[in-house]
């Protein structure tokens, strides 16, 4: 090597080692999604640039492969340990595949948490899910009821996915156990659409024939939701019978308009980012600790308690309604 | 032909025995309202099972029915949110359904593959190509204009445009099939191969009308699908293939081919029809519900073959009587 070969090679590891120390003073989160282009993780984006607004000395590196494969994420992932980032906050494409890469990622010291779409325990510092069970089974009878009169019992039917659907089941569960806080609600049976447009029109339908007085239906599935609402505005029962449940603002846009559905609900993605950024950084900064029990600030959110499995859930699903279903329905 | 008459009379009067059953649970059900809306919400079963009779009167399958309605409600859905006339989506998804069904006939036709095979392929593909298309995204309610939406809920002479097109259409292919060379064809075709291609029938090509007939029949059904229930997206009509199927088979259209009439098809559907909009209304727990509509299925297609069985022909009557 020559002497000016020596001289630039040593001129550049002073660059690189001076650009290390810079970027030591910013903190640089990534946040890795699913796949590039989707507009649910798009607005995770937004959470996160504000979280990272709101602490001031974070840098966002959004990303991701252009498809939602696992073989993509390590990949994104592989780069990120390159550039040795402080934190990586990341959305699985699978459960177990991105393990060994993040196990990399955390030997190296690099902060790793999961959110949305969990990792393997082994594969992470702490997961962060949008909602719990119990949550999402409180907030989908307190639409139903928070619409219907206060005095009385009113009429209410669930329309399901299909009867082996375990989130649903699961949700539907928790619903019933939380039943009697809200006794003006009556909940008189549950069918299955099993997720097909057409079988969940004319279960809802048949909801409604079986069921005169039926004041509103329970769809805890974004197929069904939408069926629904359809099935209640063929009937000309907008305004009597309410549609309420899961269901994706794009989605949902139409019906909310229309008065079939006045309110239902979601995770909020925005939020969602928000939190994770929150959550990546005080945990990179090493202010609080992934541990079970642990409870973590994450800024305009409150905190979040991590259970036995290093899991916590983030809050209420998100409630979206006639005031604000415009500004969502064209991010998600 | 008196056997077959008999088929009909049987079916007819299972669904009324059906219809009984179910007004002794809920009378609500038999009401004129409620039936022409049963009518209406078996409409694209009715459109679909005809098509498909076509197709089995041929000794083929055509299980891409339900995918090829799919794509063709999400190109009608696509073609009108860039603004595209109604009357021209009409024609298009025709045509575009034609054409699908034009790909299956040709591969059976011109390449000899078995028809199941074919379609299972294009089946895929045709999903396929509707996730290409969009991928993945949901067209919606609001995504929609509001005449696109209403035209097959417009309400004439108290049914549904919906119902009027279904009832249309049988009009048309039961002429089709009782008073043209073709309807005779396809019976042929199905009946007796050999003696078809004897009187100058060509087999490939009779066949590869009726997968046009069908595909035409499941692109018109698109969009009054995709109309009805205001969205479109990969896996709307998912599985509905076998409700085609399963409907032909107890309306007594042979499997095997060569036998089957329009009113044995219409009433096939319409059974099918009526146990898919009773049940949820009959109080029944919905973890029986499949069990029950399979068994019904089950338990008209062993009636239908029992009255198919031929009995056979002694052409030996001396040697009959010795034994």
């Amino acid at each position: 090597m020559s002497v000016i070969g020596k001289a630039l090679a040593t001129a550049a590891m002073g660059l690189a080692l001076m650009t290390t120390a810079a970027q030591a003073e910013e903190m640089r989160i990534a946040l890795v999604v699913k796949a590039l282009g989707i507009g649910f993780f798009e607005a995770a984006n937004k959470g996160a640039e504000e979280a990272a607004k709101e602490l001031g000395d974070v840098k966002i590196i959004y990303t991701g492969p252009t498809d939602t494969t696992a073989e993509g994420q390590i990949e994104v992932i592989n780069s990120l340990i390159a550039q040795k980032v402080d934190a990586i906050a990341v959305s699985a494409n699978d459960t177990d595949a991105l393990v060994p890469t993040l196990k990399k990622a955390m030997d190296r010291g690099i902060t790793v948490i999961s959110w949305d779409s969990g990792v393997a325990p082994e594969g992470r510092q702490m997961h962060l899910n949008p909602s719990s069970s119990s949550l999402i089974g409180n907030m989908i009878i307190k639409l139903a009821a928070d619409n219907l009169p206060k005095d009385g019992t009113s009429e209410v039917a669930v329309l399901s996915a299909t009867t082996t659907s375990t989130n649903q089941n699961t949700w539907i569960e928790e619903m019933n156990k939380v039943a009697p806080n809200y006794p003006n609600v009556k909940v008189v049976g549950t069918v299955y659409g099993d997720d097909l447009a057409d079988k969940s029109y004319r279960e809802a339908q048949g909801l409604m024939q079986t069921y005169p007085n039926l004041k509103a239906i329970i769809a805890p599935t974004s197929v069904g939701i939408v069926a629904a609402a359809q099935a209640v505005t063929d009937a000309g029962k907008v305004g009597q019978v309410n549609v309420t449940g899961l269901g994706l603002p794009s989605e949902m846009a139409g019906h909310v308009k229309s008065g079939a559905s006045k309110s239902f609900a979601i995770w909020n993605p925005i939020d969602l980012g928000y939190s994770a950024t929150m959550l990546a950084y005080h945990l990179a900064k090493k202010d609080a600790e992934a541990k079970p029990g642990a409870s973590i600030a994450i800024g305009r959110m409150g905190e979040v308690k991590l259970d036995d499995k290093n899991e916590a859930a983030m809050a209420d699903p998100f409630v979206y309604d006639a005031g604000n279903i415009d500004q969502f329905s064209s991010i998600f | 032909m008196s056997i077959l008459k008999s088929r009909e009379a049987i079916l007819a009067f299972a669904i009324l025995a059906l219809l009984a059953l179910i007004a002794s649970r809920f009378p609500g059900f038999v009401t004129p309202g409620n039936l022409a809306r049963v009518l209406t919400d078996t409409s694209p079963l009715i459109l679909l099972a005809l098509g498909q009779m076509a197709v089995i009167l041929t000794k083929c399958i055509d299980l891409s029915v339900a995918a090829n309605l799919a794509l063709c409600g999400m190109i009608a859905a696509l073609m009108n949110g860039a603004g595209v006339p109604l009357p021209l989506i009409l024609l298009a998804v025709i045509a575009l359904g034609a054409a699908l069904g034009a790909v299956n006939g040709l591969m059976v036709w011109k390449l000899g593959i078995p028809s199941i095979v074919v379609t299972l392929g294009t089946m895929t593909i045709y999903r396929g190509t509707i996730f290409l298309l969009t991928g993945g995204a949901w067209i919606n309610a609001h995504q929609m204009s509001e005449g696109f939406k209403a035209f097959p809920r417009t309400i004439i002479a108290g049914l549904p445009v919906m119902t009027w097109i279904a009832l249309a259409v049988v009009a048309g292919v039961a002429v089709l099939m009782n008073r043209t060379a073709l309807g005779r064809a396809f019976h042929a075709v199905g009946g007796n191969p050999h003696a078809a291609v004897y009187t100058g029938i060509s087999v490939g090509r009779t066949q590869f009308a009726a997968f046009v007939l069908a595909g035409a029949l499941a692109g018109l059904t698109g969009y009054l699908w995709v109309a009805r229930y205001a969205v479109a997206y990969v896996d709307i009509a998912g599985g509905f293939e076998l409700d085609v199927v399963a409907a032909c088979v107890i309306g007594g259209i042979a499997i095997a081919g060569g036998s089957g009439t329009v009113a044995g098809c219409v009433m096939g559907a319409l059974f099918l029809g009526i146990i898919k909009n009773a049940l949820p209304v009959v109080g029944i727990s919905p973890f029986w519900q499949m069990a029950i509509s399979g068994a019904a299925i089950l338990v008209a297609i062993a009636f239908n073959a029992t009255s198919q069985r031929e009995s056979g022909r002694i052409i030996l009557k001396q040697a009959e009587h010795r034994t």
